[in-house]
């Protein structure tokens, strides 16, 4: 039992290492995709003679003068010491910006999952329950259309709707709320104001996640309410209420909480357009202002932050259900 | 090809979160006593299709199909919902494609007309008369820049799809066929691509290949095929697991033996024997692809890296006019009801698809 669980960790801990050293090797190419020098094109001498400075600074960031094994290694190097290049229209470091940025989009990811987890079960259960009545088709129907519901055609239409027409709730704007201390010590929490302006960009982000939710319970609820023991606990005379959420939710939600601990990694990188069209300063609006303007320093150094948090997070997803779930880890170590 | 022959189906698939609700009784995910491999990484993004993407998850053999499990004729028995999902989709090719060639026109996309600019149905402007739907922020004439703009996102998508399904597909079925070393290599190379996430991924690829700024004149790439092959290259780890799942499961059948016994080189059993029975799977899931191009294309246009004006994209005429929401909302929501209603439709038809080409254990 524990030498599987051992065993399964290691290759996973090797599985991880690996995919980091390419993920390092493919930002660290990201550059070099640029056409003709990179210096030149991110700092065009069309700018003039005042930008020397920023280019030879540039310069040193990207490491230019050495060959490109070396530039390599000075480049993880300085990943490893935390070195993520400068902005530079602002010659801040771009660890601040993420100390900055980060925690907005953390809680953006906590919020939607709280959302979508508080819908997706109950109308889970409810499908599952009336499976194949009109209550089920209902819901299906409507989960279907959802799906193809691209997130930034419903961010659009709920900051007209509710935002501009109505005038509910704020459509941008954003106040520190209580993860954004920890990183940037700075800032002051005013969680009211915060929780206000997160409201259309978490359910934005969550309405998509309902469908996907709902549908992994539903099917497992459903094989869940053919078992043995939901038969035996009928016979027993205990209420269909108690049934449903006390006896077949928690071994009908192994695949949702396994996809909904997968889509941390996911939504982080995934509510770019939400930020972007809400205007909060997340990960995502700073990827694209980096983009606008052409930085592209920055924009590597957020993309191995991404991806390295998303590797990271996957990980510790699967290291905990295999913790949690000796299943997992028989299943995925081939005999 | 055995496929043809009845009685020998594509192998049985667990229904996906995607579409495939599982009638009661049918088990969905099998429940508790699930094998808990069938929880796969690529079922956690829900932007992307719920691929199921491990030979784990197929089962090797054959289902052998009922009475009315054969070939049915393509068309026969579809309901109404899914002719209004096809007439939508011939409708958008039809439009696309004669305002590129230019057979029927719908006016200049590119000509402003200064009286017209931010006009049109509900916005603040009032509304633009001999421009049904109104003009853009500059006052060019909507129908003309969507018509273009539907050909702009077809090309991407369905381009995007190609490169992934040729690349990926292909890769994955040697992968399957292979096995072994060859096997791990590629695995390995489609789980470091899924371990960006997908729309950073494409992002950061467009984002680098377009390199030089402000103008599109200035790069050598023109910027269709830049998100062509961005896109594609998102697609191509989630196309080889589904096909490599397919093809390592087919390979083990006794016409691949038969073939091989006749003296057949493995390009020819990849080709003849293999490629035929993947194919289908892989087709019912090109729509829904499709789709999802469709709407990333939208979202890299928002995010800055899309189709670069003057050409018009779905996407990019979104955000270009973004600004102009709350005064002028059908430059805006014009290009994303588009958007909304073609993903919907290919994710139906997406569906119809993938039940046909599969036999429910109900029907056994």
């Amino acid at each position: 039992m524990r030498t599987e669980l051992l065993r399964f960790i290691a290759r996973r801990l090797v599985q991880l290492v690996i995919v980091l050293f390419v993920v390092s090797i493919f930002t660290f190419l990201l550059i070099r995709l640029l056409p003709g020098d990179p210096v030149q094109t991110i700092i065009p001498f069309a700018k003039g003679p005042q930008f020397a400075k920023e280019r030879a600074q540039l310069r040193r960031d990207l490491g230019l003068n050495k060959s490109l094994l070396g530039q390599y290694w000075s480049y993880v190097i300085g990943l490893l010491q935390g070195h993520l290049g400068h902005q530079y229209s602002s010659g801040l470091p771009v660890s601040t910006l993420v100390d900055q940025s980060l925690p907005v989009s953390l809680q953006l990811m906590i919020y939607a999952q709280v959302i979508s987890l508080v819908f997706a079960i109950p109308l889970g259960i409810l499908a599952a329950y009336r499976a194949g009545t009109k209550t089920d088709s209902a819901i299906n129907t409507s989960s279907f259309a959802l799906l193809a519901l691209p997130n930034f055609v419903l961010a659009l239409f709920l900051s007209f709707l509710i935002g501009a027409k109505l005038h509910w709730l704020p459509t941008a704007g954003y106040a520190p709320g209580w993860l954004d201390q920890f990183f940037d010590g700075s800032q002051h929490m005013q969680l009211g104001q915060h929780l206000t302006d997160m409201i259309l960009p978490s359910v934005t982000l969550a309405v998509g996640q309902i469908a996907v939710y709902m549908r992994l319970l539903r099917s497992d609820m459903i094989a869940t309410l053919q078992e043995n023991f939901i038969t035996l606990a009928k016979a027993k005379g205990i209420t269909n209420r108690r049934i449903l959420w006390r006896h077949a939710l928690r071994p009908s939600s192994l695949t949702m909480l396994t996809v909904a601990g997968l889509n941390v990694g996911t939504l982080i990188g995934g509510a770019i357009v939400v930020e972007v069209i809400y205007d909060l300063p997340g990960m995502g609006e700073k990827i694209f202002q980096a983009v606008e303007s052409r930085s592209y320093v920055e924009l590597q150094s957020y993309v191995v932050v991404i991806a390295v948090l998303f590797v990271v997070v996957n990980f510790l997803v699967d290291f905990l259900y295999a913790v949690l779930d000796p299943r997992i880890r028989r299943a995925r170590t081939p005999a | 090809m055995p496929c043809s022959i009845p009685g020998f189906v594509v192998p049985e698939r667990r229904p996906s979160p995607r579409g495939g609700a599982p009638g009661p009784g049918t088990g969905g995910f099998g429940g508790p006593g699930a094998p808990a491999d069938a929880i796969r990484r690529d079922e956690a993004d829900p932007s992307s299709l719920a691929f199921e993407g491990d030979a784990g998850l197929l089962q090797v053999d054959a289902v052998a199909a009922g009475p009315e499990g054969g070939r049915r004729r393509l068309g026969q028995g579809l309901n109404v919902t899914a002719w209004v999902a096809i007439a939508w989709m011939a409708f958008i090719v039809l439009i696309a494609v004669l305002a590129k060639t230019g057979l029927v026109t719908w006016g200049d996309p590119q000509n402003s007309i200064a009286s017209c600019a931010s006009k049109g149905p509900f916005a603040q402007g009032g509304s633009a008369p001999g421009h049904l739907l109104g003009c853009d922020s500059i006052g060019r004439d909507m129908i003309a820049r969507l018509a273009l703009g539907a050909w702009e996102s077809l090309l991407v998508s369905v381009g995007a799809i190609t490169v992934g399904f040729v690349i990926g597909g292909g890769l994955g079925i040697i992968a399957g066929y292979f096995g072994g070393f060859v096997d791990t290599v590629l695995s390995g190379m489609f789980n470091v691509l899924l371990s960006v996430p997908a729309i950073v991924l494409a992002l950061a690829l467009v984002a680098f290949l377009q390199g030089s700024p402000e103008n599109a004149a200035n790069s050598t790439l023109p910027d269709w095929f830049v998100l062509i092959l961005a896109i594609g290259i998102v697609s191509i780890p989630l196309v080889g697991r589904i096909s490599r799942a397919s093809a390592l499961s087919w390979s083990q059948r006794e016409f691949v033996l038969a073939a091989r016994a006749q003296g057949a080189k493995s390009g020819r059993i990849m080709i003849r024997e293999l490629l035929p029975n993947v194919a289908p799977a892989m087709f019912s899931i090109a729509l829904l692809g499709i789709a999802i191009a469709i709407v990333a294309e939208g979202t890299l246009a928002i995010l800055g890296v899309g189709v670069r004006p003057p050409t018009p994209s779905w996407g990019n005429i979104i955000a270009l006019d973004r600004g102009l929401l709350l005064t002028s909302p059908h430059i805006v929501f014009e290009p994303s009801i588009l958007i909304f209603l073609t993903a919907l439709a290919l994710n139906y038809l997406g569906d119809v698809v993938r039940t046909r080409f599969e036999v429910r254990e109900s029907g056994i």
